[in-house]
């Protein structure tokens, strides 16, 4: 079992749910990000998903292009991602997922990339234009070292493409809470409910939902229906601002604390 | 192997190819496909596509007998398939008008579409003007100052263009934009894809609406030669209007295909758009291909002066025939085809788009190497308007340079600084 099952089968003894916050890799700076994850943990994140950097972030809004392209301008390639990993890995258990797209994996061999991740103490791979059809050979590589292979699932998924996924995948679903790309939004679509609901009830993996979340009672109404719930944009916007670290940590913090506590009531 | 195995099921043509795309669209990718597969075999769908071709596009295009051009050059004799005279002055209007018809039968209110030479745009925004359908374009912000005629053209046809200023601000980032608001509005949106590119089953559509380019110029060349042309040649963006020509002819031993990539600066600078002279295995934008990029799978800047040949992706089913050997490839730089611009204007009275200009450069090399009786075809995919801004930027450059060379003290000329060595 490795620590992304491992934190699921204890959220679910415990009636928790999944407080997942996502972040640009090597932003603001690669030291940084170190502190930032040990920071959100500590703040009650039970996974991190950490971004890998693209050129070309077609399904991201501008926040999260914007944070790439920081990335790739301060230099940060596989030797710098894994070097952070292992940074925090010295200091931190918590289960850390690679979340990219398929180009830049690709290119430096996915069998190679998967046994960097692995030795460098990563748990799963998400890679947002993959979709479950083209994943068979990430499926075995994956296997083989024991690491999560997430999929997302959208409001569009039918039936039978989430069977295909569910075939396919480990860890937990990714569910993505509106048609669109990622960024801050105030509500959910109209539907949200009963099709987030339709997806959990057919799903034996736990399901968490992302895309647009960045207020607690947003958190809470998906607690409600889920096993947990991903940040993304709302914390990367922070870590973009031109500012001493030390605020930038306390404007996370001021972020996180709120999002991440009904996370950790108990839930039935 | 037989072309019409390609692509299989799973949208590959080989190992190229196959739908690298978010879970979002996957859906809506398959529903594409099975309408686009049942309209295929709909008569009345064929026919109504069939009478907008001949009355809205103007087909057939012309197979024109470039009698000057031919002598200047004295080898093969050279035929230009007149793209450049349908409707819109481009063949990206025989793709257009397809997939608007489609997306009406789909029930789609809304089209959006990238466009990088403003070419598949006006084309995009006439057939939805036709049809009463909302369209929207996503234009990088370098094409829309460059290509600034056909901006004014897709907002008199009543589009929405949306400046792009994200990346390189050309078409790699206009498409990244366009699959962002497809994304975003599924459900009632198709998007026109431009070339024979994207996830399947984009570069299979495209190349069926295409085709007909290689069909015509079969008919009228046994019209004209009784016989099949020996040379095609033809300009390769993302491949829709060389594999349109080549499509015909894969099956025909005898007729050899060329396709002429951006060489911008040179392959050597760096500077290009010359996937198979400097790419490498890669996914970009749905399909697996020969990917200008970094060692770290970054998409690299790609240049070239025409818009449309600007993009660091190819076709996949280009990709499956220059690795079988097929279809050759080549360049031709900046400067090539802005050579061979002025001299079609000038021999045969033809303005042609900078895009097929690199078709042209490379008849142009080509055609004196070779006998008297060899027939070489080439896809004049586009008309030269909307390059005037950019050519004459850049005929000015050039008589810049030569006068700043005339202008230079001798002494600083020639490897051995002697006055009389360039003299
Ligand atoms: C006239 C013309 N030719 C060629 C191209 C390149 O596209 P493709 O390779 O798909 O034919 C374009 C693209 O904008 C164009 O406008």
């Amino acid at each position: 079992m490795n620590r992304i099952d491992a934190a699921f089968a204890r959220l679910k003894e415990s009636k928790k749910k999944a407080f997942i916050p996502y972040i640009a890799a090597g932003v603001p700076g690669r030291d940084e990000t170190v502190e930032i994850v040990l920071e959100l943990e500590r703040l009650g994140a039970d996974i991190i998903e950490l971004g890998y950097p693209f050129s070309d972030p077609m399904a991201d809004g501008v926040v999260n292009q914007t944070a790439a392209n920081r990335a790739l301008d301060l230099g940060v390639d596989a030797d710098a991602y894994f070097a952070m990993v292992a940074a925090i890995r010295k200091r931190s258990q918590v289960p850390l997922i690679v979340f990219s797209y398929l180009n830049p994996i690709f290119k430096l061999g996915i069998d190679a990339f998967a046994r960097r991740a692995k030795a460098a103490g990563m748990d799963g791979m998400l890679l947002v234009d993959m979709p479950v059809e083209e994943s068979e050979d990430t499926q075995a590589i994956c296997k083989r070292e024991d690491l999560s292979l997430i999929f997302l699932v959208a409001p569009t998924t039918t039936r039978e493409r989430l069977d295909k996924v569910l075939a396919g995948g480990t860890g937990f679903l990714y569910y993505i809470s509106r048609t669109g790309i990622t960024g801050e939004q105030d509500a959910f679509q109209k539907d949200f409910e009963s099709k987030v609901a339709a997806i959990k009830k057919g799903s034996r993996l736990p399901v968490v939902v992302g895309f647009g979340i960045s207020k607690p009672d947003q958190v809470r109404t998906v607690c409600g229906l889920t096993d947990g719930v991903v940040v993304g944009s709302a914390l990367v916007r922070r870590t973009l601002e031109k500012k001493p670290f030390a605020d930038m940590l306390a404007d996370i913090r001021t972020l996180i604390a709120p999002l991440a506590a009904p996370t950790k009531e108990t839930w039935n | 192997m037989d072309p019409r195995q390609f692509p299989d099921k799973w949208g590959r043509f080989g190992q190229f190819g196959g739908k690298y795309a978010p879970e979002v669209l996957m859906p809506a990718l398959e529903e594409l496909e099975t309408h686009y597969l049942a309209l295929r075999e709909n008569p009345a769908f064929l026919a109504e596509l069939d009478l907008h071709l001949k009355e809205f596009v103007g087909r057939p295009s012309p197979l024109y007998f470039a009698e000057r051009m031919t002598r200047k050059f004295g080898g093969a004799k050279i035929y230009l398939k007149r793209e450049d005279l349908n409707h819109t002055g481009a063949h990206k209007i025989n793709n257009s008008l397809g997939q608007v018809l489609i997306a009406r039968h789909m029930g789609k209110k809304r089209i959006i579409a990238e466009t990088g030479a403003g070419q598949h745009g006006v084309a995009t925004a006439a057939a939805a003007a036709k049809f009463d359908m909302e369209c929207v374009i996503y234009m990088g912000r370098v094409d829309m100052e460059r290509q600034a005629p056909n901006v004014q053209r897709m907002l008199l046809l009543g589009a929405t263009v949306v400046p792009v200023e994200s990346g390189s601000r050309t078409l790699k980032d206009a498409i990244n934009e366009a699959i962002r608001d497809w994304v975003t509005n599924i459900d009632r949106t198709h998007y026109v894809f431009g070339s024979a590119l994207g996830p399947h089953p984009y570069p299979r559509i495209v190349r069926d609406f295409q085709k007909i380019i290689g069909e015509e110029t079969e008919r009228q060349m046994m019209e004209k030669e009784k016989r099949l042309p020996d040379y095609l040649v033809a300009c390769v963006g993302g491949g829709s209007n060389a594999i349109g020509m080549f499509y015909n002819f894969l099956d025909k031993p005898s007729v050899k295909m060329i396709g002429v990539e951006a060489g911008g600066h040179g392959v050597l600078t760096g500077m290009h758009a010359a996937r198979f002279a400097g790419g490498t295995l890669g996914v970009l934008h749905g399909a697996k291909s020969y990917v200008l990029q970094t060692p770290q799978g970054q998409i690299a800047e790609t240049h070239s002066i025409s818009a449309g040949l600007d993009y660091a992706n190819v076709g996949p089913e280009h990709a499956m025939y220059r690795d079988s050997g097929r279809i050759t490839y080549t360049s031709a730089t900046d400067a090539e085809a802005l050579e061979a611009f002025g001299q079609l204007s000038r021999l045969e009275g033809i303005i042609p788009a900078l895009e097929s200009s690199h078709a042209i450069s490379e008849a142009m090399r080509l055609a004196p190497t070779l006998p008297k009786d060899t027939l070489l075809v080439v896809n004049l995919s586009g008309r030269g308007d909307k390059d005037m801004s950019t050519v004459q930027a850049a005929m000015a450059e050039v008589a810049a340079a030569k006068a700043a060379e005339a202008a230079k003290p001798a002494s600083g000329k020639g490897p051995s600084g002697s006055p009389g060595a360039c003299a």
